[in-house]
């Protein structure tokens, strides 16, 4: 996911006509819909989703300053760069995308 | 409301056509007195601007010419080295044209193989089984829209953000495909595309699809 996502970001950077802001924001394939949103820090947001969602470039910034940095910078176990293994991290997570207008609820 | 170029892939990966339709060309020529403010290095044999940014020159923007004089690769056209001539003192007040750089026929060519890998994982990394490869990849500067054929040729548009019905346009540049490259007695299908009537009729369909925003059928 990296690897393509680092290509992707490279490839968009060469190809375009014009200068970009902030390059390369999402792509989408005939069954989902890959966004990214990277911080100034490097840091990147992935997430899937369905065709039929608009721009989340905002959902992901709040996902990335009301919950990564709430529960995973200003935690001081949880090491920046490590793989987050925080159990509170991932229910606020959990909490948060289940609270956002694009997610369904699945009548199963 | 612009499309910005076609490449056509072939099912190998090359690139077998490739039009630039209207690329806006952006240069920005300034004067600058010693010393500069941006830091110039070399790239794939161009001289890029790696840092600094003032009055519209970006990074990434190379350097196009220097006092009217034009350059090519890394060097200008009478001969002396850029980066000999911008670190030269006595030469400053100096007029420099920084833009961003054209793409060159090989690199289009990597591009275009680029995104034929790029295409193929993208339909890997689904989470949904039997996806498609990257139908729609966008930025915030513009936008590319691909469509592969049954037999496997790719159809790449980039365009503007605010360009619609390319999706039409991409099913018309198949068709126009198929009556002047593939009916064409002269064409080996998979070699590059060198048909004056495709070119003809692919231009003419560009420009509709532009103009009116949904392509005739």
């Amino acid at each position: 996911m990296y690897g393509m996502l680092f290509s992707i970001k490279s490839f968009v950077n060469r190809i375009s006509p014009v200068d970009l802001k902030d390059g390369f924001s999402s792509f989408k394939t005939s069954k989902y819909k890959c966004n990214l949103y990277e911080t100034p820090s490097g840091l990147k947001f992935i997430m899937n989703t369905d065709l039929n969602v608009g721009n989340i470039r905002e959902i992901l910034h709040r996902l990335y300053y009301t919950v990564y940095v709430e529960y995973v910078v200003k935690n001081p176990l949880c090491k920046l760069g490590q793989p987050i293994k925080s159990d509170l991290f991932k229910t606020k997570l959990d909490e948060f995308v289940r609270e956002l207008p694009i997610f369904p609820l699945r009548a199963s | 409301m612009t499309i910005f170029s076609v490449f056509i892939v072939n099912r190998a990966g090359g690139l077998i056509y490739q039009y630039d339709h209207n690329i806006p060309r952006v240069e920005i020529e300034k004067t600058f007195s010693y010393p500069l403010e941006l830091t110039l290095r070399l790239l794939d044999d161009r001289v890029v601007v790696s840092f600094g940014q003032r009055d519209g020159v970006k990074v990434g923007h190379t350097v196009l010419g220097i006092n009217g004089i034009n350059s090519s690769g890394r060097q200008l056209e009478d001969g002396r080295e850029i980066l000999e001539v911008i670190a030269d003192e006595e030469n400053y007040p100096i007029a420099v044209k920084f833009g961003r750089p054209k793409l060159t026929v090989n690199e289009k060519i990597m591009l275009a193989s680029m995104f034929h890998s790029l295409f193929a994982i993208g339909s890997q990394l689904s989470p949904e089984p039997r996806s498609s490869g990257i139908e729609i990849l966008e930025t915030d500067g513009f936008k590319l829209y691909c469509h592969q054929t049954l037999t496997g040729i790719k159809f790449i548009v980039l365009a503007d953000l605010r360009q619609g019905a390319i999706d039409i346009l991409l099913r018309k540049l198949y068709e126009v495909y198929a009556d002047f490259a593939l009916k064409n007695p002269f064409y080996s299908i998979d070699m590059p595309i060198r048909c004056e009537l495709f070119d003809q009729n692919l231009q003419a369909a560009m420009e509709q699809a532009e103009r009116t925003g949904i392509s005739n059928v």
